[in-house]
C-alpha cells in the first residue's frame, strides 16, 4: 500500500452516475447476479437501463451491495429481511435526526 | 499479547451449547451491526462479538480455545503454551469469510490467523473495497479542508499472516459534500492479487453536531432569537451564517417559529442549499418596575387572546 502520510489524497464524492455493469457489480460486491437481480426486484438496488443486459449501476449501488453482502453474511438474513432491515434503519436515521433537532432546545 | 475472553464477550457460560452460542451471537450481531446500529462504539463491539463467535461458533476452534485454560481475563498478558493446538484440525479457516472486512485482535491472529481465509488467492483478482466513516465539521464543507484520519486496516504479511496496520490518510474534503454521501478514494482499499487492481476506500460522511446549525440534506436550519418588538414591528437584525454574519429583514407581525429563507446560503453545490432562519421569540423578564409596567400596559391596552383557538 502506498505511503500517504506526506500528501493529501484527492477523492471524489460518490455520484449516481451509472458506470458499472452487472458483472462488475457482482465481482466487486461478491454477490451473485441472481442475488443482485433479486435485490433489483425488491427495489433496493435501482439500475439504469431496461433490459438486464443494459443494466448500469452507480457507485451508490455498489456501496448498497456491499452493505447487503455484509448483512446477509453477518446476520444470516434473506433478501426480504435485508430489505426490511435497511428500510427501517433508514427511517430510524431520519427520525433520529428530526428528534435531535427538536430536542436541542431542551438541552440549552 | 492480551488474552481475549470470548465467553465474556458473548456473555455466555463456558458450558453453553453450540446452538445457544449461535442464538446469543445473532441477537448481539443484530443489535450492534455497524450497518444498522447508530449506537456509539457499535462497530468495536460488533468486531469483538464476531471474533468471539468465529472461535466459539466453530466446535473445533472452541475446543482448542478451551484447551488454553480458563481463569484469564480480557486484557491480561498471555502467551499460549507450546503445542497448544496440537491435535486440532481447523476446517478451512473462516466460515463464510466473516472477518474479511474487520480487524481482529493480536490474540486471535496469533492463535487462528495463519490460515488462508478465502481460499487460495486467484491470479489477477481485484483487491477488496473498504468502508469507514468520517466525521467532519460543517465549516469544512464550506471551505473545503484536509483532514487526517486514522484507519485500522488488515494487512497480509509475506508469510500469509494477517496483521492490522494503522494507516494515516490525509483526505481532502470536497467542498459541498453532504451528510450521508460517500467519498471514494481510488486504490486505497486492499491490494489486488497479480495484476488485479487495488480495491477502493469508501468513506461515509457524517457531520459532527454543530452548536447552532442543524443540517438537513442541502439545507441548514438556524434558530434565531428575536425580541417581541423585532418580531412585531419588523426590522433588520444581524444573523450568523456559516460564511459570516449578514443582516436579515424580519417582516412585521412575524410569528414564533416563522421561517425566513436565505436562498443559496446552505451547503454549497449545484444547486446550493438554502439557509432557513427559524424565529424564536425571546421574552424579556419582568424583573423591574419599568418592565412590569410595560407588560401591564400591554395587558390593559391590547385585546389579545392567545388561547382563542382552544375554545376556552
Amino acid at each position: 500500500m502506498p505511503d500517504n502520510k506526506q500528501f493529501s489524497l484527492s477523492c471524489e464524492v460518490v455520484s449516481q452516475t451509472p458506470e458499472l455493469t452487472l458483472d462488475e457489480l457482482c465481482r466487486r460486491s461478491g454477490l451473485t447476479s441472481e442475488k443482485l437481480t433479486t435485490y433489483v426486484e425488491e427495489g433496493l438496488i435501482i439500475p439504469h437501463g431496461a433490459e438486464t443486459t443494459q443494466w448500469r449501476f452507480s457507485r451508490m449501488c455498489l456501496i448498497e451491495a456491499h452493505k447487503i453482502s455484509r448483512l446477509e453474511r453477518d446476520l444470516g438474513l434473506n433478501p426480504a429481511g435485508v430489505t426490511v432491515a435497511l428500510e427501517l434503519s433508514s427511517q430510524i436515521k431520519t427520525l433520529e435526526a428530526r428528534l435531535r433537532y427538536l430536542e436541542k432546545d431542551q438541552i440549552k | 499479547m492480551e488474552y481475549q475472553d470470548y465467553y465474556a464477550a458473548l456473555g455466555v457460560d463456558k458450558n453453553a451449547a453450540q446452538d445457544e452460542i449461535k442464538r446469543v451471537y445473532r441477537k448481539l450481531a443484530r443489535k450492534y451491526h455497524p450497518d444498522l446500529s447508530k449506537e456509539a462504539g457499535a462497530e468495536d463491539k460488533f468486531k469483538e462479538i464476531s471474533e468471539a463467535y468465529e472461535v466459539l461458533g466453530d466446535p473445533e476452534k472452541r475446543a482448542a480455545y478451551d484447551q488454553l485454560g480458563t481463569g484469564n481475563q480480557t486484557g491480561e498478558d498471555f502467551q499460549p503454551p507450546p503445542g497448544w493446538n496440537e491435535g486440532f484440525e481447523f476446517s478451512g479457516g473462516f466460515p463464510g469469510g466473516r472477518m474479511d472486512t474487520g480487524t481482529t485482535s493480536d490474540f486471535f491472529e496469533h492463535l487462528f490467523g495463519g490460515q488462508n481465509r478465502s481460499g487460495r488467492p486467484q491470479a489477477h483478482t481485484g483487491g477488496r473495497d473498504h468502508h469507514a466513516k468520517i466525521l467532519i465539521d460543517l465549516d469544512d464543507v464550506f471551505k473545503g479542508a484536509t483532514r487526517s484520519i486514522q484507519l485500522k486496516m488488515p494487512k497480509v504479511t509475506p508469510d500469509g499472516h494477517v496483521t492490522t496496520e494503522l494507516r494515516t490518510l490525509n483526505v481532502k474534503i470536497p467542498k459541498g459534500v453532504r451528510q450521508g454521501q460517500h467519498i471514494r478514494l481510488k486504490g486505497q482499499g486492499s491490494l489486488g492479487h497479480g495484476q488485479g487492481n487495488a480495491g477502493d476506500l469508501y468513506l461515509e460522511v457524517e457531520f459532527s453536531q454543530h452548536r447552532i446549525y442543524h443540517v438537513d440534506g442541502r439545507d441548514i436550519y438556524l434558530d434565531l432569537p428575536v425580541a417581541p418588538w423585532e418580531a412585531a414591528l419588523g426590522g433588520k437584525v444581524k444573523t450568523p451564517t456559516p460564511v459570516g454574519p449578514v443582516d436579515v429583514s424580519i417582516p412585521p407581525n412575524s410569528k414564533q417559529g416563522g421561517k425566513l429563507r436565505l436562498k443559496g446560503r446552505g451547503i454549497p453545490g449545484k444547486p446550493s442549499g438554502d439557509l432557513y432562519i427559524v424565529l424564536q421569540i425571546a421574552l424579556p423578564l419582568a424583573d423591574s418596575a419599568k418592565a412590569k409596567n410595560m407588560y401591564q400596559t400591554m395587558a390593559d391596552e391590547l385585546a389579545f387572546e392567545p388561547r382563542a383557538g382552544l375554545g376556552v
